[in-house]
């Protein structure tokens, strides 16, 4: 078929006034936009395959480009936009189910954005972290209803395992075989450096990758993939992925051309062979099973690391989170509907879930209702930006958070939400090794950790500020937020006041 | 415009607090001395006691004192405790005209012993004190326009809106002997005031006075609900209360081990602990009471039937001295406001942040 | 200047201290920027547009390029700086030299073109010029604290070390 209805998505502007023709965005572009014309000495651009990741706009040394969006319009009409049209046409060419990569960009409320703080005045002295010990430290695990002494004030409570977070952010879930081994090991090292945890996500862990066990969460999906017990025992916690915020409800698919020889020997899988984990794990359909297999795990780890259970957040998080939680969970991972992925189908990511401010919420006044909120930990996930909404989301109730779309975005993601291609010209979401390898692990661990790092000094601040020093005395103190823009239903949901009152 | 116990309500203070150790029992007139002392750091919003040691012929009663805002509340109350608890003796609390005290609610006082058989719930046994501390809270909650303001044994609180010393006045403290008295003038800073919004706060034996302001206010609520409280009148005090009541009576924790858990030492002190064994201990603490942990500025002096403990927050943001003379000890916000009643201390000191001054009775 | 060597104790300069070019293909993106800057550094004008639209000059540094099928692979060359240089022994003019740090240089002034430095460079690293009269080679940009090709690679693919740090990192 020759008639192709699909146009340009952007177009590369070019200043010819700049461009020295030194083709160093010719050599960097995986998309193979642009291209010499030696005949007229000058670089040409194919329009058509650019997904504007800034790749060449980033190293081009004279600036001499711009990416815009493609000036083509449709006639005017809100119902039928160009989007919706140019994906029939996609469709009606392929006959394929639409994919998308990372998180839902639909102009949904980001209910972070309703949220304001408080800060101290007169009645209460803001604290100075720079003066004054500013402690963001968190212990993730299981506790008892009580602690136990003995007549000579021995205590006598031996503590489920918990483990330690410095700062209470984690690296999300990103399967090694979804991103390069470099973004991998940028990952490890940072986590390891800020006293913090990375998540290997489902595809096992590298042999290479053991010696940042104290820092690794290793994960059991439902695919299994490089499940087994030295892999369990590598880490400091295991964490059974339910759902993901990206895409509640199915599973996932690693093509084969990224399965190559490393991969293959992490995940036990034949090289070049498709990695499907299925959409349930066959061994849970129901919540008495989910229990089975935290305890399988536990007895294989001799109950010294705690289990995490991850779920994605749909309708009724809370009664599934409660169940969780009696089931054994040690903590609930609650991914929103912002969670980013390598890959989902468009109408999953964009339709399915809902947003984690209104889960964490609700999840975390059930838990309190039914007495067992302090059982467990709760970390939640789906699109948290920045200090402010890890502050927002510890005052609704939250534990700890988790990044992953933050954390691929200090490594170089340009947000092109084109990870499933492969062709990741920043050498995150890609396999190519020419590729993996503009991720130097060296430049971008120090990245991360100072993201984190500023990101720490931020939360000390916005502490301070309230006249707190722990951050464990604002986990779920709700007065500490005022809602903006929000209707009742929606203030009753977070369980927060207006703004005034 | 809303009343106390419909929002949160910050306030500064001044609090008093002295003990005989040896249970020698004095009349309220010193502590009243000392509280007005303080006159400042009041601003005739607020002001209360707590004695203990007062009610010695009925000590195995629970006393009631609750405010009334009108007879018919009090006329279902009354019927409620009736129902639940063997009533020795009712009376009104007695006081005094004073000028300056006025809007006056109805203030009952009731010796009750709970009948523990009635309320043996549906589904768990409850011991005395639990049931009673249910049914304080019951009426607390539910029963709009009356409020148990002190429940405890042989111990009574009397407070309202006023300078302390008008207060003391008021409830004929001079006529009380008690071996342990705490005061509390009180400084709201936007509401008129309500005569259960002053302190001491208490429940059953337990009575907080307290000088600052909870920053971890919500989350030490939230806490405490989860364990059967209901924070009725959203001022921080009364959460005090509750999370040291929940502790001790409920986890039974030593007093000591509910101190590092109200004013948790910092992480990098634990680190540096030598011992493996206190380490682990306090690391436990933090991580399983880390949301019973007391933030923002304040100074507390909490009284219970085994003595009185001071105590500061973690970084001392607000004002506290004790001092020791003969059988006596005597904590204040302000040093004067105890020179002021006790001549010549033998030792007068400022306690650090965090940590507690613990004055019992001797043999506890 | 002062990193281009380090000064002993008692004021000589010590050959094997001196920092040199080291590139790491295992993190060379092949993109070429290292060989934009080079020319850059070297020019007249000092601007990025102005040397590569008005002055002709070649790259003292070289991305080697493998485009097989199977492994793409690229490698950024430069001036070894021999420590008996060939060059120099060929140079028929004497404008081929050592400096006192170790840097081998060519002087314009001197050299005539005669080419017999590129043919005996091991390396290849020597490049004539477009006026066919002289040639460029690194000078590890004497001057400036570090080389600008080391300045503007973007990953860290080409590291300015001495003898100590390149063995720790190879």
């Amino acid at each position: 078929m020759s008639l192709n209805f699909n146009t340009p998505d952007f177009e590369v502007i070019r200043n010819e006034n700049r461009c020295i023709q030194c083709k160093v965005c010719v050599r960097q572009c995986a998309n193979t936009v642009h291209f010499y014309d030696e005949e007229d000495n000058v670089i040409c651009a194919d329009d058509t395959k650019c997904v504007n990741c800034h790749r060449c706009v980033t190293l081009c040394p004279t600036k001499a480009l711009v990416i815009r969006k493609y000036p083509l319009e449709f006639r005017e009409n809100s119902n039928w936009s160009g989007k919706v049209i140019k994906e029939i046409y996609k469709q009606s060419q392929t006959g394929g189910v639409l994919l998308s990569s990372m998180g839902n960009p639909e102009p949904f409320t980001v209910y972070w954005d309703k949220m304001l703080l408080n800060a101290s005045q007169v009645t209460n002295p803001s604290i100075d972290p720079l003066r004054e010990p500013m402690e963001t430290k968190v212990m993730i695990g299981r506790k008892p209803e009580k602690l136990e002494f003995d007549s000579n004030g021995k205590l006598l409570t031996k503590m489920p395992p918990n483990i330690e977070l410095k700062i209470p952010v984690m690296f999300a879930a990103m399967s090694y075989g979804a991103i390069s081994r470099n973004a991998h090991e940028s990952l490890a090292r940072a986590a390891e450096e800020l006293g913090i945890f990375y998540n290997t996500g489902e595809g096992g862990l590298s042999k290479d990758f053991y010696r940042y066990g104290e820092n690794t969460i290793v994960q059991v999906a439902s695919g299994r993939f490089g499940v087994h017990k030295k892999y369990l025992n590598a880490g400091a916690a295991i964490e059974i992925k339910i759902g993901q915020g990206a895409k509640p409800g199915i599973g996932g698919h690693l093509p084969g051309k990224k399965v190559g020889e490393d991969i293959s020997a992490t995940r036990m899988i034949p090289v070049g062979s498709d990695a499907i984990s299925p959409a349930p794990h066959h061994d849970i359909y129901s919540i008495e099973d989910l229990r089975q297999l935290i305890f399988s795990l536990k007895e294989t780890t001799d109950y010294k690391k705690p289990v995490f259970v991850k779920i994605a957040a749909v309708h009724n998080s809370a009664a599934i989170a409660s169940g969780v939680v009696r089931a054994g969970a040690d903590a609930v991972v609650v991914d929103g509907f912002r969670g980013g992925t390598g890959a989902a189908p468009t109408r999953v990511r964009n339709s399915v879930g809902i947003p984690i401010e209104l889960a964490l919420a609700a999840i975390d006044q059930r838990l309190r209702e039914e007495k067992i909120r302090n059982y467990c930990s709760l970390i939640v996930a789906g699109s948290i930006r920045n200090s402010s909404d890890i502050v927002k989301a510890v005052a609704l109730g939250a534990d700890a958070v988790y990044i992953g779309s933050a954390a691929v975005i200090a490594l170089g993601c340009h947000m092109c939400h084109s990870c499933s291609t492969g062709k990741c010209n920043w050498g995150i979401a890609t396999q190519y090794p020419e590729l993996v390898k503009r991720l130097n692990p060296d430049i971008m661990y120090k990245r991360l950790v100072n993201l984190i790092s500023a990101w720490n000094h931020e939360i000390q601040e916005l502490l301070g500020g309230m006249g707190i020093n722990a951050i464990e005395s604002l986990r779920g103190n709700r007065l500490m937020l005022r809602g903006v823009d929000l209707n009742e239903k929606e203030l009753e949901i977070l369980g927060i006041k207006y703004a005034g009152e | 415009m809303l009343k106390e116990g419909e929002l949160k309500i910050p306030s500064g203070c001044a609090i008093s607090g002295i003990i005989d150790k040896k249970g020698n029992k004095f009349n309220g007139e010193e502590i009243i001395k000392s509280i007005a002392l303080m006159h400042d750091r009041s601003n005739g919003l607020g002001g209360g006691f707590a004695a203990y040691g007062i009610y010695p012929d009925y000590k195995d009663f629970y006393v009631f004192h609750i405010f009334y805002e009108n007879s018919s509340i009090k006329t279902q109350t009354e019927d409620f405790i009736k129902k639940h608890f063997d009533v020795e003796k009712a009376e009104y609390i007695p006081t005094r005209p004073v000028p300056n005290i006025v809007n006056i609610p109805l203030m009952w006082r009731y010796f009750v012993r709970p009948r523990v058989q009635t309320c043996v719930s549906e589904k768990d046994f409850m011991d005395e004190s639990e049931f009673t501390s249910r049914c304080v809270i019951k009426i607390n909650t539910d029963y709009k326009g009356a409020y148990v303001f002190s429940s405890g044994k042989n111990m009574g609180t009397f407070k309202g809106v006023g300078y302390p010393e008008d207060i003391g006045e008021f409830f004929m403290l001079d006529t009380y002997e008690a071996h342990m008295w705490t005061a509390h003038g009180r400084f709201p800073t936007n509401t008129p005031g309500w005569w259960g919004g002053a302190h001491p706060f208490t429940i059953l034996n337990w009575s907080v006075v307290h000088n600052g302001e909870i920053s971890s206010y919500d989350a030490n609520k939230r806490f405490v609900e989860m364990y059967g409280y209901k924070c009725t009148l959203k001022t921080d005090t009364e959460v005090i209360a509750y999370l040291f009541d929940m502790l001790v009576r409920k986890h039974n924790l030593p007093i000591k081990k509910a101190i590092n858990v109200v004013s948790a030492p910092f992480w990098d002190d634990i680190e540096r602990e030598k011992s493996e064994e206190i380490k682990n201990e306090l690391r436990s603490i933090r991580a399983v009471y880390a949301s019973a942990l007391v933030n923002g500025p304040f100074s507390i002096i909490l009284g219970y039937e085994k003595g009185m403990i001071a105590l500061n927050d973690r970084i001392k943001l607000r004002s506290l001295v004790a001092a020791e003379k003969s059988t006596r000890t005597y904590v204040a916000s302000e040093e004067s406001a105890i020179r002021i009643i006790c001549d010549n201390p033998e030792k007068v000191w400022s306690p650090r942040g965090g940590e507690p001054v613990i004055a019992l009775l001797e043999g506890e | 200047m002062g990193c281009v060597f380090m000064l002993c104790k008692d004021g000589s300069k010590k050959e094997s201290m001196m920092k040199k070019i080291y590139a790491f293909e295992s993190k060379c993106l092949g993109c070429g920027l290292c060989e934009v800057h080079c020319r850059t550094a070297h020019s007249k004008s000092k601007d990025i547009v102005k040397t590569h639209k008005r002055e002709n000059i070649a790259s003292a540094i070289v991305i080697e390029e493998n485009l097989s099928s199977n492994t793409v692979s690229y490698f950024a060359l430069q001036c070894r700086h021999c420590e008996n240089p060939k060059c120099i022994k060929a140079c028929i003019s004497g404008a081929m030299y050592k400096d006192d740090s170790g840097i081998v240089l060519n002087n314009k002034e001197k050299c005539v073109g005669c080419l017999s430095c590129i043919l005996v460079c091991p390396f290849g690293v020597i490049k004539k010029n477009d006026d066919g009269r002289s040639v460029s080679k690194c000078d590890l940009c004497v001057g400036s604290c570090e080389p600008f090709c080391v300045k503007n690679c973007p990953n860290e693919a080409i590291k300015f070390l001495d003898e100590d740090g390149a063995r720790a990192l190879i």
